[in-house]
């Protein structure tokens, strides 16, 4: 005859031992479920391709402090986001090339993300926000006719878009940031051109603020004031 | 201000010897020149702009060296002009006298060019000529560049810094007898 005591161990050990072995079969149900919805999410069509539509990029020339009007047809996303960040990184793409008039590196990656967001305050009058982009403007001289095409379509705008004036919020790489050549001109071309850029695609936007890394940046490279909001009319420097 | 240039140079170290030229050019034609800075120093973006608009300056003067692009760009602030105001905010300051800042650019850009100079104009935000309360340019030297964007004098070239610093002397000197006709 055991003891008392041993034969209550033993019976609390045995209830233990059932109890763990539900808890084990439910945990194994749950993870061969999990693996189930896993497979059933993966994909089975093709991607599909977006639409190619015409995009409107200012792009900066170092050499005579000037934003050119290039448009280029480009397969575009529908979400206004998405659709700014790879029509600036096309324009990035522009920049880092071997022989670029504003040679700045990093290429589509130093867009990391783009915000479209409601300007605060604003009066959300769309008649006061669809006025003509002038960041289409060079900023001396006149236009060269063979690259100036200002009058090119816009993007075509799928989905209803929201009313009132948008605020971008632009986050850029510290990559991107920290390989940037310094200078006055250098940076102010390429925050010039980012910002008529947004607003001759997405005239809805009317201001423009930068993020490096999703923090606030005083400076671009040493020289252009990252900390401000700019209007988007800015984008035509005005000599 | 120390962005890094070519050939290990800093760009604080073109911009000091340009100055010292400058400076030597204006006091010898009686014209007092205040600095932020005569060496080798750090000195924190508010206080330049307080050392130009505590001593009341007829012109101030932003230095800066850039590889990029050729020639002197010349840059106004962005800021749209507004009335002058008994309180100014601080990072808009320059705001009252962007129309005199204009005027002082355009006597720099002919000078200039008549020294033989590629000059390019612009606007830009730049924080310390925004908290000016003096007509105020930010002049930018770059190479000098020839046909095919070949460099035909680099910015340490002595030869290229005398001939800006004379250009600028020269329009200071027209800009300050501008200032002083009623």
């Amino acid at each position: 005859m055991i003891p008392r005591y041993q034969a209550v161990l033993l019976s609390l050990m045995l209830l233990a031992s059932v109890v763990m072995s539900v808890v084990l079969w439910q945990l194994l149900e749950r993870a061969h479920q999990r693996m189930l919805v896993g497979q059933d999410s993966a994909p089975t069509q093709a991607p599909e391709v977006a639409p190619t539509v015409q995009a409107t990029l200012l792009v900066a020339s170092d050499a005579d402090n000037t934003l050119l009007v290039q448009v280029q047809s480009l397969p575009l996303p529908q979400d206004p986001g998405s659709r700014a960040r790879v029509i600036l990184g096309k324009l990035m793409d522009l920049y880092a090339a071997p022989d670029a008039d504003h040679p700045v590196p990093g290429g589509a990656s130093s867009i990391a993300q783009v915000f479209l967001l409601p300007v605060p305050n604003s009066d959300s009058n769309p008649a006061s926000s669809s006025s003509t982009p002038v960041a289409g403007k060079p900023a001396r001289g006149q236009p060269k006719p063979a690259e100036s095409k200002a009058t090119a379509p816009m993007p075509e705008q799928t989905s209803p878009p929201p009313p009132g004036p948008q605020l971008a919020v632009v986050n850029l790489t510290g990559a991107f940031a920290a390989s940037h050549p310094s200078g006055l001109e250098t940076e102010t071309l390429t925050v010039l051109s980012i910002c008529g850029t947004l607003h001759a695609n997405l005239p809805r936007v009317t201001q423009v603020r930068f993020l490096v890394d999703g923090q606030p940046r005083t400076t671009l490279a040493g020289h252009a004031d990252l900390s401000r909001t700019y209007l988007a009319a800015e984008a035509v420097p005005r000599p | 201000m120390g962005g890094s240039l070519a050939n290990n140079q800093l760009e604080k170290t073109i911009t000091l010897v340009l100055s010292a030229r400058l400076r030597s050019l204006l006091e010898a034609r009686g014209i007092p020149v205040a600095f932020t800075r005569d060496a080798d120093a750090t000195v924190d973006l508010n206080r330049r702009a307080e050392i130009a608009n505590h001593v009341n300056a007829q012109a101030c003067l932003s230095l800066h060296a850039s590889e990029s692009g050729g020639g002197v760009h010349l840059f106004v602030s962005s800021l749209a002009p507004a009335p002058p105001t008994r309180f100014a905010a601080w990072k808009t300051a320059q705001s009252a006298w962007v129309t005199r800042s204009l005027g002082l650019a355009g006597s720099l850009n002919s000078a200039l060019v008549q020294a033989g100079m590629t000059v390019t104009l612009g606007r830009t935000a730049l924080p310390v000529v925004d908290s000016m309360t003096c007509p105020a340019v930010a002049i930018e030297i770059a190479p000098e560049r020839g046909p095919g964007k070949k460099i035909t004098a680099e910015l340490d070239d002595p030869d290229y810094q005398a001939r800006v610093a004379a250009a600028l002397a020269a329009a200071l000197l027209d800009w300050r007898s501008e200032v002083r006709q009623p």
